[in-house]
């Protein structure tokens, strides 16, 4: 039953990601991702990954994506600027090939078996990451925070009219 | 219980997913949407071993690449910003200014 | 699968997911009254009088009236986006409700991450606004969309920064364990509420959520004067509703948010016989919401508009360091004690 459940949200997920490339227009892309992110997001609650799958939602869909569609809406383009498609004979050796490499990738990871580990299952839980945040990886964490700080500075002075 | 394959195999789909966006499209926002595609598969790749070895480090390195992503976008949307000001077009064909 | 649909723990969920949901939607639905009628009492006016004794049926007559209006898509509206933006309004503000404890046991799920469950939804109540604004294809619903969810994002910080003071305190994300830990009283009468131990994250929550919820004095995005009716200007009927009865479940939400964290929930003293100590929690719960709802109409009623520089402004360079401040401060004092 959990298998099932588990099978409509990975469809859900691989048809709104297939879906970003074939919309001509970049909003409807965008608003697929989103969709495919609260579908990882699910998948995220099925691996017992909780405080994951809320992060996920409230930064990648409720913060940046938000940046993308108010991005998307500013710059206001019309739906498909490309015009004639120069590698048109591309298409007929790209997609074959594609495919076949995804058949050696699905049929490495066909049969990989999980051996099952010992312990107590994993608790996803808030204390747990925090507790692994602080202790063992204080040193990225602080590095993330600078960062972000120079991502924010370097935002602005691009996005800037006039420096 | 859903065995850890699936969750390896919708991983690498997605990411295959997002290398076909990557190479096939011209806009350069539909670009940064590949690419955080790509992010989210590998995402759910370590998530998966995460709690296949019952490790938390796998979480917290998730937590790290989701930051990463974070600052990538908002730069990289900016650098759309200026790019458009530039020459009143997305196409990522037409910045070629660099190419031999 | 079928023993589970007709079990004990299954039909008393759906019992409590009746409860719960029928109760809200009514609530929602005679929110409008209170509001219609409070503002007009501090206008000196009677408000509507005629639907009913003291108009009480008011909200059945506006709710038929949107019913039977007709329902209008602009001709250039991009209609899939024209149709979706009031149910991504609308879901995730009704979906809030399903963690909040109305009582001991009134709650339909817990989760250990249910402040952040909370916080997830309402961000995602901005793409609603959003593809609201863009999708009626005309300038004054794309400037309100724009403004309001410029607005709704910046809020957005200060309002869960603003609460990391009170899960220092408590130390858990639960709702339920929430409540729990401020049931006790100090000196035999005050009781343990985390208003007295964080006025000042109070104050900024309380200011975040009028901004979160496009309230005035924060409601530019639907100013009347200015934005004719701000996103949902080219709404017409039951998508107008359905983007009326969001705010009011966001409203509600923000308040009863602010009465676990800070107030204690449902806790008060309970006297009586069985019956009433069962239902008196869900009533003091009540009560306590509706500190919060007459606090908004009475704001809307008196305040005027920010500007939006005044708005941003405040947001960034108020709400936010002093939120900053807060947290800083907090944890202080929680490490030294």
């Amino acid at each position: 039953m959990i298998q099932l459940v588990f099978l409509l949200f990975a469809a859900v997920a691989a048809g709104a990601a297939i879906n970003v490339l074939i919309q001509k227009h970049v909003l409807y892309s965008a608003l697929s991702l989103i969709l495919m992110l609260t579908a990882m997001s699910i998948l995220f609650i099925f691996l017992r990954a909780e405080f994951l799958a809320m992060i996920q939602i409230i930064v990648y869909a409720g913060a940046i994506m938000v940046l993308f569609v108010f991005v998307i809406m500013l710059l206001n383009l019309p739906a498909d600027e490309d015009g004639v498609d120069q590698l048109r004979w591309l298409k007929f050796i790209g997609i074959p090939l594609g495919l076949f490499f995804l058949f050696f990738v699905l049929a490495t990871l066909w049969n990989v078996e999980a051996p099952p580990a010992s312990g107590t299952a994993l608790n996803g839980s808030p204390r747990a990451i925090g507790e692994s945040l602080f202790t063992d990886y204080l040193l990225p964490f602080e590095v993330t925070s600078l960062l972000i700080l120079i991502a924010l500075v370097g935002a602005v002075v691009f996005a800037k009219k006039d420096l | 219980m859903i065995p850890i394959n699936w969750y390896l195999i919708l991983s690498a789909v997605l990411f295959l997913i997002g290398v076909l966006g990557f190479f096939t499209k011209r806009n350069v926002i539909a670009l940064l949407l590949s690419l955080e595609i790509m992010l989210n598969a590998v995402n759910l790749t370590f998530v998966a071993f995460s709690t296949q070895h019952r490790q938390i480090s796998g979480q917290v390195f998730v937590f790290f690449v989701l930051v990463v992503a974070a600052s990538e976008a908002a730069v990289g949307l900016a650098l759309v910003i200026a790019m458009f000001r530039n020459r009143e077009s997305l196409n990522v064909d037409r910045s070629n200014l660099l190419k031999w | 699968m079928i023993e589970y649909l007709t079990s004990y723990d299954f039909i008393v969920l759906m019992i409590k997911i009746i409860i719960i949901f029928g109760g809200v939607m009514g609530a929602l639905a005679y929110l409008t009254w209170i509001e219609r009628k409070l503002m007009a009492r501090v206008q000196m006016r009677p408000g509507p009088t005629r639907v009913g004794p003291f108009g009480l049926l008011q909200p059945l007559a506006d709710g038929l009236k949107f019913l039977f209006k007709e329902d209008v898509i602009p001709t250039n509206a991009n209609t899939f986006l024209y149709i979706a933006a009031p149910i991504v309004s609308l879901v995730p503000a009704l979906m809030s409700f399903s963690i909040i404890p109305f009582g001991p046991s009134l709650q339909v799920t817990d989760l250990n991450v249910g402040l952040l469950f909370i916080f997830a939804i309402t961000s995602l109540g901005v793409y609603g606004i959003v593809l609201g604004g863009w999708a009626s294809n005309s300038k004054y619903p794309l400037m309100g969309a724009i403004r309001s969810s410029a607005q709704m994002i910046s809020y957005e910080l200060s309002l869960t920064l603003s609460v990391v003071g009170v899960l220092m305190i408590a130390n858990t994300l639960s709702l339920a364990q929430l409540v729990a830990s401020q049931q006790d009283t100090w000196f035999g009468f005050l009781p343990r509420w985390n208003i007295f131990l964080q006025p000042v994250a109070f104050i900024i929550y309380v200011c975040s959520a009028v901004a979160e919820t496009n309230r005035l004095p924060f409601d530019l995005a639907e100013s009347e004067q200015e934005l004719v009716a701000g996103w949902h200007t080219e709404y017409s009927s039951l998508k107008f509703a359905m983007f009326m009865l969001a705010e009011y479940a966001n409203m509600v939400t923000v308040s009863a948010l602010a009465t676990v964290m800070f107030l204690g929930g449902w806790s008060g003293p309970l006297f009586g016989p069985f019956w009433l100590r069962a239902g008196l929690p869900t009533l003091w719960f009540v009560l306590k919401i509706s500190i919060f709802i007459f606090f908004y109409v009475l704001l809307r009623s008196t305040i005027p508009r920010f500007r939006y520089d005044q708005l941003m402004k405040f947001g960034w360079k108020v709400l936010l360091p002093l939120s900053l401040a807060n947290i800083l401060v907090t944890s202080f004092i929680v490490a030294i004690s």
